[in-house]
This record gives structure tokens, C-alpha cells and sequence, in this order.
């Protein structure tokens, strides 16, 4: 149960949320301000809340030009991109609810602090009652608090951890894009097949907690394969030169090493252990493998050849070949002259996805569009069919195992699509022990009248 | 006039400052909301609150550094526990800020006599290195080994399963200081075009802004900080005169540790998360530049550089280009994207240039910080005047404020 | 034993690179009396020098291959590099692989040039300043530099890999005796190694064993005699800067097959070179490579794994602990002199 439901605010809320299924109408068209940063003008605001600065800015970058991108969608401009592919139709390229949509952007510098004061500046002055974007968990979690807090609905961007609809899981957040479990239960059978069953993992680990869920992920998923955990190293954020947590693998008995980590460090790590030898290497009469659990375009193109051959998984990838994923690729092609990277992807269909649940709830409160959210059965945008579960604001679609490409066309093909793990294969209970347990509630919806 | 035990001249100065402060959601939101400059209007409660917190940080910083010559590269360090002491108050009372601020304060007092018995057995850059290498220990272990205590990347938060034994019924479910809850506002009016918003959070850290500002002032102007003037000047020759300078440098060290508490205690009472990067080597640097960047030694100059840096990295960063096509819309289509290319290089995601320029600038400029700015310009308005009186030695009188 | 001797070959690359960046700043630090936070940046400059070249050797004509398509459906373009089409495909490939040691030739006139500029623009302005304003206009000067290198060339990791010649490793435990196949180390980081300790040797012989640098290390010692004994010492310590700047430079590109350059790499590697500095001693040049190897080593022993289960996060704290330990020790680090930056 939760604690606010003992304010007095609470109740109402409470109230007015039990109210919303039964005269919705009446409620949410009366008086002003309704609930926090309610449209008033012919404009709704959404934030994109970006790393601009810091080392994930390239990946902020992608996801600004994709949410632009879908703004003009909404807004009816360009070829419509994934309109034209999404199941529901309730968008019509005229905006939302009879509004034009605007935006804001910001610098979340990839630092929890910075993140959220520049939503609550997004939020705060300019009024917006949706914020996306992000590269990293912890921002994702910070800024989530955020807007539960002050009663605006969080679309998260790319953010992998556990936590996110796990423990940290809040009533005004969503996450389309997969998690660490996912990672891990879509990479096991791949594994297997390439692999075998009878292997000796060695992880290293970003010590931070995105690092720590992967890891904890990966090791189930493989231990249940019957793979044998050798040792995990914690390795320092930004550590740069990875040597010394390399050069004990070698003789360590294993002949697998799973590198969970990201972005940058990922790219050194990975190069410098293709340097130490590791992927010609044998051990235990097998070929020595690297595993990255996650994988993204920017960091494949950082690590160049290194990744030929290497398994990891991605939410969504531009070389698939479905409809959505089509519409999507030429539209952001035709105007940026690349394809998309799978942040942008996310951040794309996450404005999407909340600006087809205001139309279909008739309403910006967040209330009504988390309800109409929650729950929600889609297709046509990427992924095949997907759910957004209404326990934990989590979707649950295929998840994609990659590989890095032996014989790369060009620079944008340095990764293929291995397999397409189905989405029976990754799903889990909402009070799964990785997700908090039972311990996990969403809390109620707030929004912020 | 004289108050609180002030001179003539410096009461004035803090009735200035008082009346600047409480004014602020007015003085800086001068364009109207509708207007394409509304993108430089400052007049929201977060940036608010940051300026007056990070006003309250470089004060503080001051008295180490620009008082006594201790420039220590660790202060964001006490920040930080200032933070997490509050939230855990938080966690295991209530939301009520009393607990937290004076706990905050207390602690990162307690920590800043640690390190500063330590690393003020050694001066110049030796004691930056030490205090460098005390603060990176703290931030590495937060965001790593120590994330029972401090949530690690994700930041401290209050969590519904927390005890919060002290919790009533009706109380509200953010920090809040007997009932008057911290984000929200008392009086948002509406006057023509412009909109203002007089935060409650705002008013209570400014009230507490003024408070710690009088406390410097009268550091300032006593014996005790005179002798940290002297400290500076020529400790070897305080030494010779049979003079222990540790207790003083020491006292200096743990009066500017506990502001940077209060003010770490400050940023967890606006907003109930407290993430570890605020402790990192970068938030150290970030008030050594404010002070700097304001005027080192100088009253106003640390909450001026404090205000220009926390405007920089809050309004530039988010000018992007949807804003800039609505400035230059009205030119020709040539001239409009040269100058959008142009602008590509200081605002939107190169916002660090601008502040990497900003403190080239004023550095080469203005070796006195923003304050001797507001000096040169106060001379040329008093030019026709005598300028008899502006002799030596005013280093530290406030005159630019005025 | 093994384990330790590769931790020792961890620790002596990690070093070489503290130690070239360290003795660059102490002989900004004991010439001009300068704080150079923008040091870092010209390690990073350095770096973003190979990558240059790289790029340059990459320069290509295109020619629309009708056979492949690219993303969109569209006619590929095939890229071919200028190099190729005029040395022919051998010695372009060739020109194109071993980018990085050819940056060398290129990167030390181009860091002496930035030092020039940068001594004789800006930091001649600040030898009379306090400490304080050289640190804020040189950390400026960092972030506009290392913000217009985010311009050009992005956020993220540029991968700019050593010659394939060195790409493998050598079976370096055969020559202490070891079985083969237990000691393997990657040729490029023993060139590493090779090349810092070459560099190093270099400056030291130019300070003790020219005329120039004798003047050098007297102007070190006292600036104001040796200028009223008529020499000048301005135009000497130009040069000083330069040469400083070119260290960082060269370290910086050979580092580049290590570690993927990225813009802000000088940023991280700024606080720490710092802390090997001062660890030495200030305006001690032996005692900056003596720390930069010191703590390298003893970095690399705490992330082994047996020590890292004793004390969990030694390895992120190591290198301050130590820093600590040494300054409260011995006051003015491994090799330090009275008096310099104490005030």
C-alpha cells in the first residue's frame, strides 16, 4: 500500500483516479489546471532530456534527431514514418487532441543531479507534461522519481537495468526498451547452440548497478544452461585501461569472458582483451569466446574490427525487416542520411507510444494515459507484437541476439541480426526476485493536482 | 543606519543583499513567457534554489580559500555527505527538513575536522592534493562499494518500505518543514506577459542564504578574520611571531566544510535524491571556479560566480534549435543559417564552451573576478566624482554589490 | 608468479603513460612556475593528432557500385581511399595501417606549434598571476579545446589501431624462463613501454647534457640570477613549453591503439597526473617519473583479484591512499624541494 494514500492529497487523488473510469469527461475537461502543466494553449510541450555533454552525447544526439523526428510525425509533416505501420490509428498526423506538438530539450550530462534539474527546469518553466530520453539507468530512475513526484509521465529512453520497472518501478514511468533479464534469457540459447553447454565464464563487471543486474542476469541465464561461473571482477567506471583485470583471465581456467559493460568502457575493454590475445586464444581444448551482453551501434563502431564474431543483444536493430522498421529507417534515413541506432528507436516509439495513449484516453492527465497504457497490445512498430505489461509499465516484445559481422559492407552493417529470441523466451513475473520481489509496487499515479 | 552589529557601510551592503535576494524571482524573469526570450529567463524555482544553495557552497569556500589562502580541491566532498545525511533522515524519520540540516551541518563538520587535521599539515598544493585525493576516495567508494549507504549511481532516495518512523498521517510526501512543503509555491501572479513564481523552497533557502551571508560578513570583520587575512599574507612571518596559525586554518577548514553540509543538506531538501557525482572532483572544481570567477576574497563575488556558472549550465544547455530558428527567423535564409552554424559552436550540447570562454575571458579581463567588473563600471559612473577614497587595502570591501 | 610478472608489465605501461604526462607538467610546473590544467588536453590533442591522420589517409574518392545497396535501397557507394588510388593499393593499405607511428612525425611539429601558441598567446600573461587565475584560464582553455575536438569529431570512441605488425602478443615469459604460453604480452604495449622509456631518457640527457638545458635547470633553480647574468630565459622556457607539450602529444598518439581516443580523455586523465606530480615532488622531473611508474604498479597489484576479495574497492581508491600516505610521510613528496607551490 502506499504511503501517500494516508495524505490527505492522496485521498483525493485516489479518488479522482477511481472517478476517471466513471465520469472521465466531466472531470478532466473542468477548471484550469487539473493536474500538473495541464495544455492550455493550441501547443502540448514534451522534454527531451538528452546527454548533450559527457561521453554518451553521440547517443543523446541520435535520440534528439529520432524525437524530432517523431514530433513531425505527430504534427503531420514528413512521410509519417511508423504512423503508417502502428497498429492503432488514432493518431492522424494532425497533432494531439487538436494540439500541436512542441518541444524542449535538455543536457542530462549522464549524471543523475544534472538530469533532474534540468527536467525540473523542462518541467517547472516550461511546462511539459511528458519527459524522454536518457542513456543510462541511473538517470532513468532519477528522473522517473522526478516526474512521479511532480505528476508528468516518464517514457524512458535507453535504459537496461533491472531496476528501472524493477525495484525502482514508479506509477507515471514506462520503458519500452528490454532489460538485463531479457538480455540474459534471449543470449542463453544462442549461447548454447554456439557454445555448448559445458563452458567456464569469466565476467567483468562495471561496479555500478546497471553493471551489477547485468551481470547477475547473465550469470543465471548461463548458469542454467550449465555453464560454470569462474569469477567476477568489478572494475571501476571509466577504468580506461583494463589490463589488469584482463591479464588474470588468461590463466584463470575459463574459456569464456563476459564483459558487462558499456559505452566506453566497453570499447576498451573489449579491444584491449581482443589485444591480450584472448580471441585466438584456447582453453580447456576450446576457442577462447567474449561475450557483451549488451551491445549498441555507437559502441560497435568504437571497437571497430574487435567485435567480429562477438554475441551480445540489442532492443531493436535497423536491419530488420518488417514494415515499421522500414518506415522508420527511410524516414530518419532520408533526413539525417543514416540509419537509426536503437536508442533512437526507443526514444521514437516512446513518443509515439504516449502520444497515442493522450488521443486514445482523450485526455493529457497522466492518469488517463498511464491507464491507457497500461496494459496496451501494439504492433507495427518494430519489435512485432508488443505488451506494455501494467504491473511494472515494462514491454515485453522479441529481443534481438547480434553478432558482430564478419564482412561488413559498410559502416553501418558492422553488426547482424543472429536470431530473434521469441518474447515467451524472456518474459518473467512482475515480483521476479531480480525486479524487487514482492517488496516492488508502482505506487499510485500522481498527477500532480 | 546600523544593524546586527554592522558598520554604517555594511549594513547597508546587507540590506542591499537582503532585498536582492528576496527579490530574485522577480529580477531575473525580465522578459516576458510568450516572448522568444522568455529561453533567458531564470525566474523557476530550481534554478532558484541552486543559485541560493551554490551561493551559500562558495561563501563558504571563500572563507577557506579567499580569506586564508587554502585553496582545497575536496569540498564537494561535504557536500555530499551534507546530501546524504539529510535523506537519511528522511529515510529513517520523516520529511520534515529539521532533522536533516542540522545533522547535515554536524556531520560534514565532523568529517571536514578529520580531513582537515590531516590535510592541513601541509600548505599549498600539497594540502590541494590531499584534499583532492580525500574527496575522489569518498565519491569513488559512494558510487561503488558503498551503494548500501548511498544507492550508488542512482543516488540516495527515499523508498516506501523505508522506516520513517516519525511519519503522521497528514503529512506531506516530500520535504517540507512543518507542513510548508518545499517544491511547491505560495503566490505564482500573472502581470501582462510575465509570469512569476515565489517558491517556498526558494524562500526558505534564501532566508537561510542571508543568515550564513551575515555570519561571513562578521567573519569577515573580526579578529578571528584578520587573523586568517594575515594567514594568507605571510603565515611563515605569523609563525616567527610565536603564533600557532593550525587552530585558525583548522577553524577556517570546518566553518567552510559545514556550509558546504548546510548547502549539500540544502540541494536534498529541494529535492529529496542525492546522487554521488556531486561529490566527484568535477563539483570541487566547479565552486573553486565559481569563487574565482566572482572574486576571491571578495563578499558578493562567490554567490555572483556561483549564479553565472549555475545560469551557464542550466539556460544555455537548453537552447537548441527549434529556439534559435525562432530568433532568427526573421532573416534572410543565408544569414539565418550562417548564424544557427555559428551558434552550434556555444549553445545546445557545446554549452561548455561558452563557460570554457566565459572563464578565459574573465580570468584575463577582469583578475578581480565579476566583482571588479561591477567595480570598473561602478568607477566609470563616479568618475565626475572625486575618486579620493578608493585607496589601498579595500580588497575585501563589498563595494561591487552596491 | 606469473600472475605478478604480468601485473608488473600492467603496472609499468600504466606508469609509462603517468609518467610521460606527470614529467611534462612538472617541466611547466619547475620552469615557468606554472599550474597547467590544460595539460590533459594536449595529451588528448596528441591523441586526436592520429586520429587526424588517420582520417586524412581515409580521405576517399566514391564511385557508385551498382551491384550493393546501402540502408536505404539506394546504389552503394564504394568508398576508395586517395592514398590507394595513388600509391597503389598496397602502400595506401600499408600507409593506412601504421597511421599511428607516422602521427609521431607528424604530431611533434604540430604540439611544439600549440605549445608556442599557447605559451606566447596566453600563459606568458600569467607567470606573474596567482596560482589560481593560471588554473581557471587553463582549465577554460581545456574545455574550449576539448569542446571543438567534441565538434569535429564526436563524442565517442574513435577506434585507431596499432599496425598489424604489432598486433599480437609475445610470448614474453619464455625469456624469464617460464613455460611458453603463460606470460603473453601485446607487442604494442612493450612498445609502449620501449618508446616512453626512450622519451624519458631523451629529455633527461637534453636538461643534463646540452648547454640549453643546463641554462634550463639553472633557470629552474634560480629564475632571477640567471636573468641578470644577461641570458635570456624567456625565450628558453618557450621552448621548455613546447617541448612539453610535445611529450604529451607523442604520448597521446602512441596511447591511441590502447585506448580508444575520446574527447574528454584529457579531463580523465588530468586529476590524476596531477596526484603523480605532486606524489613525486613538485618540480622534481625523477621524481614524476618515479611516481607515475610507483603508482602504475601499485595500481595494477590492487585490481588483482586476491586483493581486491581482502579490501573490495581497493582498486578505485589505491591511487589517492597512497598519495595520502606518501604527502603525510614525506612533506614534499618522493623528491621534492622546499619552497616550490607551498605558498
Amino acid at each position: 500500500m502506499s504511503k501517500s494514500n494516508f495524505t490527505r492529497r492522496g485521498l483525493l487523488k485516489t479518488g479522482a483516479v477511481t472517478g476517471a473510469g466513471l465520469a472521465m469527461p466531466t472531470i478532466f475537461t473542468s477548471g484550469a489546471a487539473a493536474f500538473t502543466n495541464e495544455p492550455t494553449g493550441n501547443t502540448v510541450t514534451f522534454g527531451f532530456n538528452v546527454p548533450q555533454t559527457g561521453p554518451y552525447a553521440d547517443e543523446g544526439l541520435d535520440e534528439l534527431r529520432a524525437q524530432e523526428l517523431a514530433v513531425e510525425h505527430i504534427n503531420g509533416m514528413g512521410d509519417g514514418g511508423m504512423l503508417n505501420t502502428f497498429s492503432s490509428k488514432a493518431l492522424d498526423g494532425t497533432g494531439i487532441l487538436g494540439k500541436k506538438a512542441d518541444f524542449v530539450t535538455g543536457d542530462t550530462q549522464t549524471k543523475s543531479d544534472a538530469a533532474r534539474a534540468s527536467a525540473k527546469s523542462m518541467i517547472e518553466k516550461d511546462g511539459v507534461v511528458m519527459i524522454n530520453g536518457g542513456s543510462s539507468s541511473g538517470v532513468a530512475v532519477a528522473v522517473q522519481g522526478l516526474c512521479q513526484e511532480a505528476g508528468i509521465i516518464f517514457m524512458a529512453g535507453l535504459t537496461h537495468s533491472n531496476d528501472t520497472t524493477g525495484k525502482d518501478r514508479k506509477a507515471n514511468g514506462f520503458r519500452h526498451f528490454f532489460n538485463a533479464y531479457m538480455s540474459g534469457a534471449a543470449l542463453a540459447p544462442v549461447l548454447k547452440e554456439a557454445y555448448g553447454t559445458d563452458r567456464r565464464a569469466y565476467h567483468l563487471t562495471a561496479d555500478y548497478t546497471w553493471g551489477w543486474t547485468q551481470q547477475e542476469s547473465i550469470q543465471s541465464a548461463t548458469e542454467a544452461l550449465g555453464w560454470e561461473t569462474v569469477n567476477n571482477v568489478l572494475t571501476p567506471v571509466g577504468a580506461g585501461d583494463f589490463s589488469s583485470y584482463i591479464t588474470p583471465v588468461m590463466n584463470s581456467g575459463a574459456d569464456v569472458l563476459i564483459l558487462n559493460h558499456y559505452g566506453g568502457d566497453m570499447i576498451n575493454s573489449l579491444t584491449q582483451a581482443v589485444q591480450f590475445g584472448l580471441r585466438d586464444a584456447q582453453a580447456n581444448g576450446k576457442n577462447f569466446e567474449i561475450v557483451v551482453p549488451l551491445y549498441s551501434e555507437l559502441m560497435a563502431a568504437g571497437a571497430g574490427e574487435n567485435i567480429k564474431g562477438v554475441y551480445g543483444s540489442m532492443n531493436w536493430n535497423w536491419q530488420l525487416s518488417d514494415a515499421g522498421t522500414q518506415a522508420f529507417v527511410k524516414s530518419f534515413g532520408e533526413k539525417y542520411g543514416r540509419p537509426p541506432s536503437n536508442s533512437a528507436h526507443t526514444c521514437y516509439v516512446q513518443t509515439l507510444l504516449y502520444a497515442d495513449a493522450v488521443t486514445r484516453a482523450g485526455s493529457f492527465n497522466p492518469c488517463a494515459v498511464a491507464e491507457a497504457l497500461e496494459g496496451f497490445e501494439f504492433d507495427g512498430l518494430g519489435n512485432g507484437p508488443t505488451l506494455y505489461r501494467a504491473e511494472d509499465h515494462q514491454c515485453f516484445k522479441d529481443v534481438l541476439v547480434m553478432k558482430g559481422a564478419e564482412n561488413p559492407t559498410t559502416e553501418y552493417d558492422t553488426l547482424e541480426i543472429v536470431e530473434q529470441t521469441a518474447v515467451e523466451q524472456v518474459m518473467y513475473e512482475p515480483n521476479h526476485p531480480m525486479f524487487g520481489g514482492d517488496d516492488a509496487t508502482l505506487g499510485e499515479c500522481n498527477d500532480g493536482a | 543606519m546600523q544593524i546586527l552589529g554592522l558598520s554604517k557601510r555594511d549594513s547597508t551592503f546587507l540590506l542591499i543583499v537582503i532585498a536582492l535576494t528576496l527579490l530574485t524571482p522577480i529580477l531575473i524573469q525580465p522578459f516576458p513567457v510568450g516572448s522568444g526570450l522568455n529561453t533567458f529567463n531564470a525566474g523557476y524555482p530550481d534554478l532558484m534554489q541552486k543559485i541560493a544553495i551554490f551561493g551559500i557552497f562558495a561563501i563558504g569556500f571563500n572563507i577557506l580559500f579567499g580569506l586564508t589562502g587554502y585553496l582545497s580541491f575536496g569540498h564537494a566532498a561535504f557536500l555530499g555527505i551534507g546530501s546524504y545525511s539529510t535523506v537519511w533522515m528522511y529515510k529513517l524519520l520523516d520529511y520534515n527538513v529539521l532533522w536533516g540540516l542540522p545533522l547535515a551541518i554536524i556531520v560534514s563538520g565532523l568529517f571536514a575536522l578529520v580531513i582537515g587535521f590531516i590535510s592541513l599539515r601541509r600548505s599549498g598544493i600539497y594540502f590541494s592534493i590531499l584534499t583532492l585525493a580525500f574527496a575522489q576516495m569518498m565519491y569513488n567508494l559512494a558510487y561503488s562499494v558503498l551503494t548500501p549507504i548511498t544507492n550508488g549511481e542512482t543516488g540516495l532516495q527515499v523508498y516506501e518500505s523505508d522506516p520513517q518512523v516519525l511519519l503522521g498521517a497528514n503529512e506531506p510526501s516530500s520535504p517540507h518543514l512543518f507542513g510548508i512543503v518545499m517544491r511547491e509555491n505560495f503566490w505564482t501572479p500573472k502581470i501582462g506577459g510575465w509570469e512569476f513564481t515565489f517558491n517556498n523552497g526558494y524562500y526558505f533557502t534564501a532566508i537561510i542564504a542571508i543568515i550564513v551571508f551575515y555570519l561571513s560578513l562578521r567573519i569577515f570583520r573580526s579578529p578571528f578574520g584578520l587573523m586568517l587575512r594575515a594567514i594568507k599574507t605571510n603565515q611563515t612571518r605569523l609563525n616567527y611571531t610565536g603564533i600557532n596559525t593550525r587552530p585558525y586554518t583548522l577553524a577556517a577548514f570546518v566553518i567552510s566544510g559545514m556550509y558546504a553540509g548546510l548547502a549539500g543538506g540544502l540541494l536534498a531538501a529541494m529535492d529529496p535524491l542525492a546522487g554521488a557525482e556531486r561529490m566527484q572532483w568535477t563539483a570541487s572544481g566547479e565552486v573553486v571556479l565559481m569563487v574565482i570567477l566572482g572574486g576571491a576574497g571578495t563578499l558578493m563575488g562567490p554567490v555572483l560566480g556561483a549564479a553565472f556558472i549555475k545560469y551557464l549550465e542550466n539556460i544555455f544547455s537548453k537552447i537548441n534549435d527549434s529556439v534559435l530558428h525562432g530568433w532568427f527567423a526573421w532573416m534572410p535564409d543565408g544569414l539565418e543559417d550562417f548564424l544557427i552554424g555559428v551558434s552550434h559552436f556555444f549553445v545546445g550540447k557545446s554549452w561548455h564552451l561558452t563557460s570554457g570562454l566565459m572563464f578565459m575571458l574573465v580570468v584575463i579581463f577582469l583578475p578581480g573576478g565579476l566583482v571588479e567588473g561591477g567595480q570598473r563600471i561602478k568607477a566609470l559612473f563616479k568618475k565626475k566624482r572625486t575618486s579620493g577614497d578608493d585607496g589601498a587595502g579595500t580588497e575585501a570591501q563589498p563595494t561591487a554589490a552596491e | 608468479m606469473d600472475a605478478i610478472i604480468l601485473q608488473i608489465l600492467n603496472g609499468l605501461d600504466k606508469g609509462s603513460a603517468y609518467a610521460l604526462i606527470a614529467l611534462g607538467l612538472t617541466l611547466i610546473f619547475g620552469t615557468l612556475g606554472v599550474v597547467n590544467f590544460a595539460h590533459g588536453a594536449l595529451f588528448m590533442i596528441g591523441a586526436f593528432v592520429a586520429v587526424t591522420l588517420q582520417r586524412i589517409f581515409n580521405l576517399s574518392t566514391e564511385h557508385v557500385d551498382p551491384t550493393k545497396t546501402d540502408f536505404l535501397g539506394n546504389p552503394l557507394k564504394v568508398k576508395v581511399p586517395y592514398v590507394e588510388s595513388w600509391f597503389g593499393p598496397e602502400v595506401g593499405a600499408a600507409l593506412i595501417d601504421w597511421s599511428v607511428p607516422i602521427a609521431i612525425v607528424l604530431a611533434i611539429p604540430v604540439m611544439l606549434l600549440v605549445g608556442f601558441v599557447m605559451e606566447r598567446g596566453l600563459i606568458k600573461h600569467f607567470y606573474k598571476r596567482p596560482h589560481a587565475d593560471q588554473i581557471l584560464v587553463t582549465f577554460g582553455l581545456a574545455i574550449v579545446l576539448q569542446e571543438l575536438v567534441k565538434y569535429f569529431f564526436g563524442a565517442n570512441p574513435i577506434q585507431t589501431g596499432a599496425p598489424d605488425a604489432f598486433s599480437g602478443s609475445m610470448d614474453f615469459g619464455v625469456l624469464l624462463g617460464f613455460d611458453p604460453n603463460t606470460i603473453m604480452y601485446p607487442y604494442w604495449r612493450l612498445v609502449y613501454f620501449l618508446f616512453a622509456a626512450i622519451v624519458i631518457g631523451g629529455v633527461f640527457a637534453f636538461l643534463q647534457f646540452t648547454t640549453f638545458g643546463m641554462v634550463v635547470r639553472a633557470g629552474m633553480a634560480d629564475r632571477e640570477t640567471v636573468g641578470l647574468l644577461g641570458i635570456n630565459i624567456d625565450k628558453r622556457f618557450t621552448i621548455m613549453f613546447g617541448l612539453a607539450a610535445a611529450v604529451a602529444g607523442v604520448a597521446g598518439v602512441m596511447y591511441t591503439p590502447i585506448l580508444a581516443p575520446n574527447y574528454h580523455m584529457g579531463m580523465d586523465f588530468l586529476v590524476l597526473s596531477f596526484v603523480v606530480v605532486v606524489v613525486g615532488g613538485m618540480g622534481s622531473l625523477p621524481g614524476a617519473v618515479a611516481a607515475g611508474f610507483l603508482l602504475g604498479i601499485l595500481q595494477s597489484f590492487a585490481s588483482m583479484n586476491e586483493i581486491k576479495s581482502l579490501i573490495p574497492g581497493i582498486d578505485q581508491v589505491i591511487i589517492y591512499l597512497v598519495a595520502i600516505l606518501i604527502l603525510l610521510t614525506r612533506p614534499r613528496g618522493l623528491l621534492g624541494r622546499a619552497g616550490v607551490m607551498e605558498e
